[in-house]
């Protein structure tokens, strides 16, 4: 159910019904996915995991594998490494070499060691199975503080510690506000290590063309930069990488970025001159596919006076790496962005450290590591309620940055464009009947289950450019991440868009057709929109960072402008008037002063390409246009006090979440979800929808359910969707959601990202619940996932300790 | 090396038949030798439901079975469920209508489960539709829009079998 407003609606296709164009390939099952293509020729890679989560590799023998009927290749780490670069690091780490395949040592369990090349997966396989490898095991590093310990063994020898990045910024004057609100308290918060584990695993597929010297590249992606950081590694140009953006992508989240997947399946293909597919299974995914998610630890302490005003916070987080470094450490950098949160909190002081350690190396999830630090800074506010025995509503509100304070600067420099957060937590409380809510839980409690109400209110930076880079890597200058998108219109008027990125179940066909329908004022229906390949394309930096109805939609725009300009100057010049006076509607340019002059969309785009006697003197033959769109309030270097402005949109929402424990099972049931939500401008509301509601499940999971966890020697335990618990139908209740909108000054259309806001609160509101049924028996877990086993725990440990 | 064996079955209406090794999967058969490749992998162990299809009228784990075990039978794939001329299933429609999909691979298995479900009854209520997908992961939309679509789907059909507005 949804309860909206009908805001009135100034648009005559933004924000209006619209069947999602992409949804009529996928319910015929005719999706384009990446383990679809057939190639003649091509061969199957299957890979040799490692046992051990630390070991040296003594010795390897392929010699049985090569027999096998069917066996192309069998690829082992030091060859790779002796004929590649490095993958890229995003700090300046040159002791730490990570490549496709480990070379001399494995660093965690699952980590690729060999990679079999065969006619067949299947027989590709078998061959793994007759590998032989002599291991040398050694103590892994497991506990990411004792792997800060001087005396803790490197990860990386050639990097000299288990340190990868410490820096502890300060903004604003802390030990003043502390001294001056009063009163403070301090906790700790840990975000076990879980990750968006799309249902589609990492595929790719490559090909080596050796008369053109190019690798075209088919892949299911979502990466900046994926053709430079390909190219580098293998030591190609640029332009010698051809990424396809056709594939569609079984859902991402942030964390399809195979590269190491890519310069392997690259590095055979040119090897063997046929094309080769890497697919991972499932335990290939969970385990060694460098994909997990955030795994951090919190130290907290927040200072508030009497009223229940937070003045200032300080902040230590501890990230658990992984083995591989990658992009890793800059999900410490997107919390800068919105480190206070909705709250007029006047100081920060945050200490970002990185840590290496024999796990699954980590890459970039939903959100890029905001949504641990928001279930750190909506924990707070509960606290200081509980301490002072405020309303926790009542407190937020009090604390909100006030709708007319937009645009409103933060303490650590970014400035939030707009919003109105008391009327966005209005309409939750009234979406939740909150009254009738808070009887519920307390009638639940009568009953004798424990029940809570939870409530997170949380900011969803969106549309990045790329300052958090040289933020955290000095040596890194980068401060833009534009997109782009080009329309060419056919002869026959039919208009065909290009954008520069893959789609990964967010729309961007239907979001690039609807801005240009609204500006051209066509059916969306009527707009082709395709996607280009690296070479084809303009600059493009993919969905992440909620960039695309912000970004997409303002290069989308502009393009659209452009052509919309060039069309209303040829049909000036044929009515001797110039553009201004001229209006396009329903795909028809009129003269309003001459009504009989008209012209169809046809008869100008044919004009455009093939009577150029009666084009404009000048001009471009043709209907065409490139717009190149770079992200607003960009363009900056962060201070050197760290300051930086990395993303220009705050979208906001408050979630109220009812959650009832079974006291025998510690079970958490989820009765009742309510979201209120501020995303700007809607662009298409189905996809808005669902972009809410799946992030908030993705949260629930995250809070609940999913977690990576290792035993003492370092084992993955969550190797297969049995043991990494992603939540079902049954697990994901109905959530009712409102709308409220604030646009954004600086969009196209005043739209604000929406992937990752569900995903940013829903962890928050999930452990507020739980922590305000607990409350009652006088605990608190702030360890997540909170798992049964984990909550029965907390209730009877004290029990058996006593017994 | 290994031995061929001969599989013949019904796959949407149409006969079919191929030799594969024992060992080949219901999944693998429908993708690899009859280029079907709406039936997607997901987990590969018979929990995600991405690989569903109908077997002999019932959801089934097309990862879980042999080619070889269901010789004989009548499978139907996503690219079944429409009609012989193209036009979508009133199911399908509904998905799309209602947005009850975002990335679209777990789509075709979602619409098995579904189909099943609508199979027996056309005025299933919250709870059977969700008992219904219940064994199908959906890492995009947290369900809602899909059970909206079933529940849409549902209604059109009793639209359709009563022949009035409901």
């Amino acid at each position: 159910m949804t309860v909206a407003e009908e805001p009135t609606n100034r648009f005559r296709r933004i924000g209006h019904k619209q069947r999602v164009k992409e949804d009529g390939r996928f319910v015929r099952g005719q999706g384009r996915f990446v383990a679809d293509l057939d190639l003649p020729e091509m061969l199957h890679v299957a890979l040799l995991s490692s046992p051990h989560a630390r070991a040296r590799i003594l010795s390897h023998d392929d010699a049985e594998a090569r027999k096998l009927d069917g066996v192309v290749e069998v690829l082992w780490g030091d060859e790779l490494a002796a004929a590649s670069n490095p993958l890229a690091n995003a700090m300046e780490t040159p002791g730490i070499r990570c490549f496709s395949l480990a070379a001399g040592e494995v660093r965690y369990v699952g980590e690729w060691v060999a990679a079999v090349v065969a006619t067949s997966r299947r027989v590709a396989e078998d061959a793994v199975e007759l590998l032989e490898v002599d291991y040398a095991a050694e103590e892994p590093v497991l506990d990411p503080e004792a792997a800060l310990l001087p005396d803790s063994a490197p990860v990386h020898a050639g990097h000299g510690s288990n340190l990868i990045y410490r820096r502890t910024f300060t903004w604003g004057p802390v030990d003043e506000d502390f001294a001056r609100a009063g009163q403070s308290l301090s906790f700790n918060v840990v975000w076990g290590r879980s990750a968006t584990v799309p249902l589609e695993t990492f595929g790719v597929v490559a090909r080596w063309h050796e008369a053109d010297g190019l690798l075209d590249v088919w892949a299911s992606i979502q990466m900046p930069s994926f053709a430079e950081q390909i190219a580098a590694a293998l030591g190609l140009s640029v332009s010698d990488v051809r990424a396809h953006y056709d594939i569609d992508v079984g859902g991402s989240y942030g964390v399809k970025r195979g590269i190491k997947h890519t310069v392997l399946a690259g590095f055979l293909a040119r090897k063997l001159k046929r094309p080769v597919r890497l697919i991972e299974d499932r335990l290939e995914n969970l385990a060694g596919g460098d994909a997990h998610g955030p795994d951090r630890r919190f130290q907290v302490s927040v200072a508030y006076d009497a009223e229940g005003i937070v003045h200032a916070m300080r902040l230590r987080a501890l990230e658990d790496i992984g083995g591989h470094t990658g992009r890793a450490p800059f999900q410490l950098g997107k919390p800068v962005s919105a480190i206070v949160g909705p709250y007029r909190i006047k100081s920060v002081e945050y200490e970002a450290i990185c840590v290496s350690t024999n796990k699954t190396g980590q890459t970039a999830v939903r959100g890029f590591g905001q949504a641990p630090t928001n279930v750190v800074i909506e924990s707070a506010m509960d606290k200081v309620a509980r301490a002072l025995g405020l309303d926790r509503f009542e407190i937020r509100r009090r604390n909100f940055i006030r709708a007319e304070e937009f645009p409103y600067r933060i303490p650590s420099g970014s400035l939030y464009d707009s919003g109105d957060y008391h009327a966005v937590l209005r309409k939750a409380e009234a979406l939740a009947d909150l009254p009738a809510l808070l009887a519920r839980r307390d009638d639940l409690r009568a009953e004798g289950l424990l029940a809570g109400v939870g409530l997170a209110t949380c900011l969803e930076p969106g549309g990045g450019n790329s300052s958090f880079e040289p933020l955290f890597n000095p040596k890194n200058s980068t401060t833009t991440w534009p997109e782009s998108c080009r329309i060419v219109v056919a002869r026959d008027g039919t208009v065909t868009a290009m954008i520069a990125t893959p789609t990964a179940g967010q729309g961007h066909e239907t979001l690039a057709a609807t801005v240009i329908a609204e500006e051209l004022d066509m059916a969306v229906e009527d707009i082709r929109v395709v996607h280009s390949d690296t070479l084809s394309g303009l600059p493009g930096n993919t969905p992440v960072a909620s960039r695309m109805a912000i970004m997409l939609g303002g290069a989308a725009t502009g393009a659209a402008r452009l052509i919309r300009e060039r069309a209303l100057l040829i049909a000036a010049h044929q009515f001797n008037t110039t553009p201004d006076r001229l209006a396009l509607r329903d795909g028809i340019v009129v003269n309003p002063d001459e009504p009989a002059q008209q012209l169809s969309w046809q008869e100008i785009a044919f004009i455009a390409h093939r009577y150029y006697h009666l084009m404009p003197p000048g001009a471009e033959p043709g209907l065409q246009a490139s717009y190149v769109w770079e992200v607003p309030l960009g363009g900056t270097l962060p201070t050197a006090d760290g300051r930086v402005q990395m993303y220009p949109c705050y979208s906001f929402a408050a979630h109220i979440v009812l959650a009832t424990i079974d006291p025998d099972t510690g079970l958490v049931r989820l009765p009742a979800y309510a979201i209120a939500h501020d995303c700007g401008t809607v662009i298409n509301p189905d996809i808005v929808k669902g972009m809410v509601l799946g992030g908030a499940a993705h949260g629930i999971g995250a809070a609940l359910y999913e977690h990576f966890n290792y035993d003492a020697e370092g084992q993955l335990l969550a190797g297969s969707f049995a043991d990494y618990l992603l939540p079902s139908a049954h697990e994901v209740p109905e959530i009712v959601l409102a709308e409220h909108c604030t646009p954004s000054p600086l969009t196209s259309h005043g739209q604000k990202g929406v992937g990752e806001g569900g995903y940013l609160a829903a962890p928050a509101a999930v452990t507020n619940a739980v922590n305000d049924a607990l409350a009652a028996r006088g605990k608190e877990l702030l360890t997540l996932p909170m798992r049964p086993v984990d909550i029965e725990a907390l209730l009877y440990d004290d029990e058996e300790t006593t017994a | 090396m290994s031995e061929l064996y001969p599989v013949a079955l019904t796959v949407n209406g149409q006969a079919r038949q191929a030799e594969v090794e024992a060992r080949v999967t219901l999944l693998d058969f429908l993708r690899d030798e009859l280029g079907l490749t709406g039936t997607h992998a997901g987990c590969e162990h018979g929990v995600c439901g991405c690989c569903s299809v109908m077997l002999d009228g019932q959801p089934a784990r097309a990862c879980l079975l042999l080619a070889v075990q269901v010789a004989g039978q009548a499978v139907t794939t996503v690219e079944g469920l429409g009609d012989p001329d193209g036009g979508l299933s009133v199911l399908q429609d509904a998905f799309w209508e209602a947005h009850g999909l975002q990335c679209g691979y777990c789509t075709p298995g979602m619409l098995i489960a579904a189909q099943a479900l609508l199979s027996e009854n056309t005025d299933p209520d919250d709870e059977a539709i969700r008992d219904a997908i219940g064994g199908n992961l959906c890492r995009c939309t947290g369900y809602g829009q899909i059970v909206e679509a079933i529940r849409l789907a549902a209604a059109r059909l009793r639209q359709a079998q009563d022949g009035v507005p409901s």
